[in-house]
């Protein structure tokens, strides 16, 4: 009897995996699929040589991931900036190696830190939002009008922003950069009256432009991981008001969590390539 | 030749059958009208005319190209000579109005932006809609969103002109209002129409003719008359609002005081 339950336990165990691994399997093949037709839809959203509409639709995305952004990212970067300075300080003081702060905060900020917390606030802004957008769409019919009106919704909806997003995390990300280092710049002010102009001396002769490409290089992934991720919770939604409200919580969930392993794997890369 | 003809179309969703081996023909310059209940197929059906889903078998043919099969670029170009208003009008809520009509125009046309603003206006203009281009669907009443759906659905000049529930959920004024404006747009533009409706006084105003579906299948298909004089027990229960499972008054009453009574001994 008891070995029967045990075997019945594992057998429910394996199903279950089984299960799950199918539904994730079929979800990044559903990303891939929706990434490859966008990749041809995005010419129609360049400015000059595609569909003006798209472009402009694209500038305004780029306004509302971005911009409306910057405060947010910047206030986020100041605090992370601060509590890393502060971190490394209390242990490297005790080595009598406080200057090192600098290097922490520059290399950590440009590497990881700076990509990390752009993509996790993205994520939450825009992802969820992209989702909630198109997710009522859905649910509203007017992904069906589109169709019939001989329009491509991935090149209509998804296009834009995901070129407002390619633009749009990479700079948001330069942004984050400048305000963790000078959030890093005041804490060494303020503890040990390092002038800031020389402060900015040394983080550039610490930093390489290897170490801002790699953050760039994660910023771009991270930004195709946001959009697509949102977008497709979006028109994954079945249902009602309250389909799309679960779409918008996965939309950040998974956004975030995919965006952590995809920094676990570039880290590894480049560190294994030597860049980091 | 049909507009559009519909053969052996066999539709199921996770095992049950929605519809089930559907043949019809559309002609042009006619108001088709596809009658039935709750559930009997017929949004179903007018999405697998539109492409938006795909059968399990048949065929549709729309001017005689099989949309089941055709390539992509092929459905984008049928879709473009059919002007579609959806039952909840699904106008885009971020567009004003007159956006919403000037959205395939601006789009799929060549027309300079003056001329794209006159027609706009005369779109909305046949909808009795001229003075409120500048709103947003949010701020129209029911009746007003789907005269504008209608207009946005005619911004092309379409040979075919499907909507879905017209009178849906609309006052009886505002509904034979809708009626009216499908008979003028028939009248003076020609136009083919695909009406899915449940309203039997809608479909009999407007309606050349009536097909109606009843568990996945047309039951009867004819003109008006031949619709009114259909000995089908189903076609007759519906046009006499006969209902399925009537209430059982004294069924409920007999329930009701078993629950009383076992109430009273309780307290």
């Amino acid at each position: 009897m008891n070995h029967s339950r045990k075997a019945s336990l594992t057998s429910h165990v394996l199903e279950f995996t089984g299960t799950e691994t199918l539904k994730e399997l079929d979800y990044i093949g559903s990303l891939n699929i929706q990434w490859w037709a966008t990749l041809r839809g995005i010419r129609n959203a360049l400015p000059l040589v595609g569909n003006r509409y798209r472009w402009r639709a694209a500038v305004h995305q780029m306004l509302d991931i971005g911009v409306h952004a910057v405060p947010m990212v910047a206030l986020l970067a100041m605090c992370s900036g601060f509590i890393l300075a502060m971190q490394g300080a209390s242990e490297l003081r005790r080595f009598g190696a406080l200057h090192y702060v600098i290097d922490l905060v520059a290399i950590g900020f440009t590497r990881e830190l700076g990509p990390l917390l752009t993509a996790i606030a993205v994520s939450g802004r825009s992802g969820s939002a992209f989702a909630a957008e198109i997710g009522t769409m859905k649910v509203t019919e007017e992904i069906d009008a589109l169709k019939v009106m001989a329009f491509e919704p991935l090149e209509f909806l998804l296009a834009p922003k995901y070129l407002a997003s390619l633009v749009s995390v990479p700079c948001l990300n330069i942004v984050s950069n400048f305000f963790g280092i000078l959030a890093g710049g005041l804490f060494m002010l303020f503890s040990t009256h390092l002038a800031l102009p020389l402060y900015f001396h040394y983080v550039l002769s610490s930093i390489a432009l290897r170490d801002l490409m790699a953050g760039l290089i994660k910023s771009l992934a991270f930004a195709t991981i946001i959009a697509h991720v949102g977008c497709l919770e979006g028109f994954r939604v079945r249902g009602g008001p309250d389909a799309v409200g679960r779409s918008t919580t996965a939309a950040v969930v998974r956004s975030t969590f995919m965006v952590i392993v995809a920094d676990a794997i570039f880290t590894a890369i480049f560190y294994f390539m030597g860049a980091a | 030749m049909s507009l559009i003809s519909v053969r052996d179309l066999v539709v199921e969703y996770d095992g049950r059958r929605v519809l089930d081996g559907v043949n019809l023909d559309i002609e042009p310059g006619e108001v088709t009208v596809l009658l039935g209940g709750s559930g009997s197929g017929k949004s179903t059906l007018l999405r697998q005319i539109l492409g938006l889903e795909r059968p399990m078998s048949g065929n549709i043919l729309i001017k005689g190209i099989d949309i089941t099969r055709c390539a992509p670029a092929e459905l984008s170009k049928i879709r473009s000579s059919i002007g579609v208003a959806f039952q909840s009008a699904a106008l885009f809520n971020s567009l004003s109005i007159g956006e919403n009509v000037a959205l395939t125009l601006r789009e799929h046309t060549r027309l300079a932006p003056s001329t794209v603003d006159l027609v706009v206006w005369m779109k909305l203009a046949v909808v009795g809609l001229a003075e409120f281009g500048g709103l947003h669907p949010k701020e129209l009443s029911g009746g007003m969103k789907k005269r504008a759906a209608v207009a946005r659905a005619l911004a092309l000049d379409p040979e075919l002109l499907m909507l879905d529930e017209p009178s849906a959920g609309l006052d009886p004024i505002v509904a034979a209002e809708l009626d009216e404006l499908i008979l003028f747009l028939k009248d003076t533009f020609q136009i083919t129409a695909l009406v899915v409706t449940h309203e039997l006084a809608s479909a009999f105003r407007i309606a050349d003719r009536i097909a109606m579906l009843s568990n996945g299948q047309f039951i009867a298909v004819g003109t008006k008359d031949e619709i009114r004089a259909s000995q089908h027990p189903r076609v007759k229960q519906f046009l006499n609002r006969v209902p399925d499972n009537p209430v059982h008054a004294p069924a409920v009453a007999g329930y009701l005081e078993r629950y009383v009574r076992s109430q009273e001994a309780n307290s």
